[in-house]
């Protein structure tokens, strides 16, 4: 028992483990905006018409929600370039955390939409409201609130899943960490560090969707 | 890929449910304990539980384990890599089960608090008697859902260099160079553990939820 604490490769690595949170940032929004899209499309595809296509949206969610995100990117890391896509490991990852996300998103969009009853949109109808008013009014907006945390939590899910990416070494925060732990062998100063990096950057992401919520959901309802 | 292979894989299976298992008892026990001082009523442990929550729900899994698995050598505790990691996934595991119970402790009526403090029943007894059985009730498809994420999370021991599933996938993946067939049959594999519990959990739910109509 006698380690002493010696933080300096960490100081000498800020700089370029605080331009590595850039990295995480990159992948944790690119990884999101591909979940809504995913998400969106396939709760659209989810009531199709042909059977074949619901099963597909089906399978999807319970594959990716009952299986890891570490072997998921694994499988993608080596299945896209056999699919023709050679793509270097960030643009991977996001890919990869988008499909995980897209799959949380789906169930959770699906939730917001049945929020909405039938009975809402036949009013707003009656009331003359036009149709693109009664959808971004009436059925957008409330059900964008209704589930607004579960998407906040999941996000935030994202954004520390992105540390994982790792694995494939795409370039974000825990990659830049191991690469300082190696030359260094001063694992606890530096993860230790860098976990309180990862709790700035949850927090600003909550302080984040709680202001976006406050401006935009918080009318009265009743 | 061979027999041997498979069984490899299997025996990695086998470390990765002795992994959840150990996680999800020794973090029900803790986080049972976490779960009881976050509804304490006492200021302080409430603000203590809060942030240790706080801490393990803000930060990736992936640098809990390290942290941990470092820490502990770092305090002088030359133990072996599948106690460290056991220890991290505890630790993971008390967090998260005790704010899904403090949610389930807190949505039993406050009738039932106050009923049984008239009926001049202790601490213990109003616990153990009447607030615990209704909350275990709500708090079980939140339980079996975390239990799922706690399955899926041991697969981040790989990283941390503990042979379970995934990384005794990543052995053969590269010893016989077929990566795809490789980690297609781990992911059956966490499948075929997580699915019946994520179906069971989703029946529960609507059962609840069909009952509290």
């Amino acid at each position: 028992m006698n380690y002493k604490l010696d933080f300096t490769p960490v100081l000498d690595g800020l700089p370029s483990l605080l331009t590595a949170c850039l990295g995480t940032f990159a992948l944790a929004i690119g990884g999101m905006i591909l979940a809504i899209i995913i998400g969106i499309g396939g709760v659209m595809l989810r009531d199709s018409k042909i059977a074949p296509i619901r099963w597909f949206i089906k399978s999807f969610v319970e594959v990716i929600r009952n299986t890891p995100f570490l072997v998921q990117i694994y499988f993608i890391y080596f299945a896209l370039p056999l699919a023709g896509l050679r793509l270097d490991p960030t643009p991977t990852a996001i890919i990869a955390l988008g499909i995980n996300g897209g799959a949380y998103a789906i169930e959770i969009i699906r939730g917001g939409v049945q929020s909405i009853s039938r009975g809402q949109i036949e009013a707003g109808l009656a009331l003359g409201l036009h149709k693109t008013q009664v959808f971004r009014l009436i059925v957008l907006k409330p059900a964008l609130r209704a589930i607004f945390p579960s998407l906040t939590s999941q996000f935030v899910l994202l954004t520390l899943t992105t540390s994982i990416a790792s694995a494939i070494s795409a370039y974000e925060l825990t990659s830049v960490a191991q690469q300082i732990e190696t030359s260094s062998f001063r694992s606890f100063e530096v993860y230790g560090v860098v976990t309180v990096f990862y709790l700035v950057i949850s927090w600003l992401m909550m302080r984040a969707f709680g202001m976006i919520s406050t401006r935009y959901f918080s009318y009265p309802v009743k | 890929m061979g027999s041997d292979e498979f069984l490899f894989l299997l025996a990695g299976l086998k470390w990765t449910v002795a992994l959840s298992a150990v996680g999800f008892i020794g973090g029900g026990i803790a986080g049972l304990a976490v779960a009881l001082a976050r509804t304490s009523e006492y200021p302080l442990l409430e603000r203590v539980t809060a942030s240790y929550i706080a801490l393990f729900q803000g930060t990736p899994l992936l640098m809990q384990l390290f942290v941990v698995y470092y820490g502990l050598a770092l305090i002088g505790l030359k133990l072996d890599a599948w106690v460290a990691v056991s220890i991290g996934f505890t630790l993971h595991a008390s967090a998260y089960l005790g704010e899904i119970w403090r949610g389930s402790i807190e949505a039993v009526p406050k009738g039932q608090t106050e009923a049984a403090k008239a009926l001049s029943l202790n601490y213990v007894s109003r616990m153990k008697d009447v607030i615990l059985p209704q909350a275990i009730r709500i708090s079980l498809p939140a339980t079996i859902g975390f239990l799922v994420q706690l399955i899926k999370g041991t697969s981040l021991a790989a990283i941390v260099g503990f042979t379970e599933l995934t990384r005794a996938g990543n052995i053969i993946s590269n010893q016989i160079f077929a990566p795809l067939l490789v980690f297609g049959i781990v992911g059956v594999l966490y499948f075929i553990m997580c699915w019946p519990l994520s179906l069971y959990g989703a029946r529960l739910e609507r059962q609840f939820a069909a009952a509290s109509r």
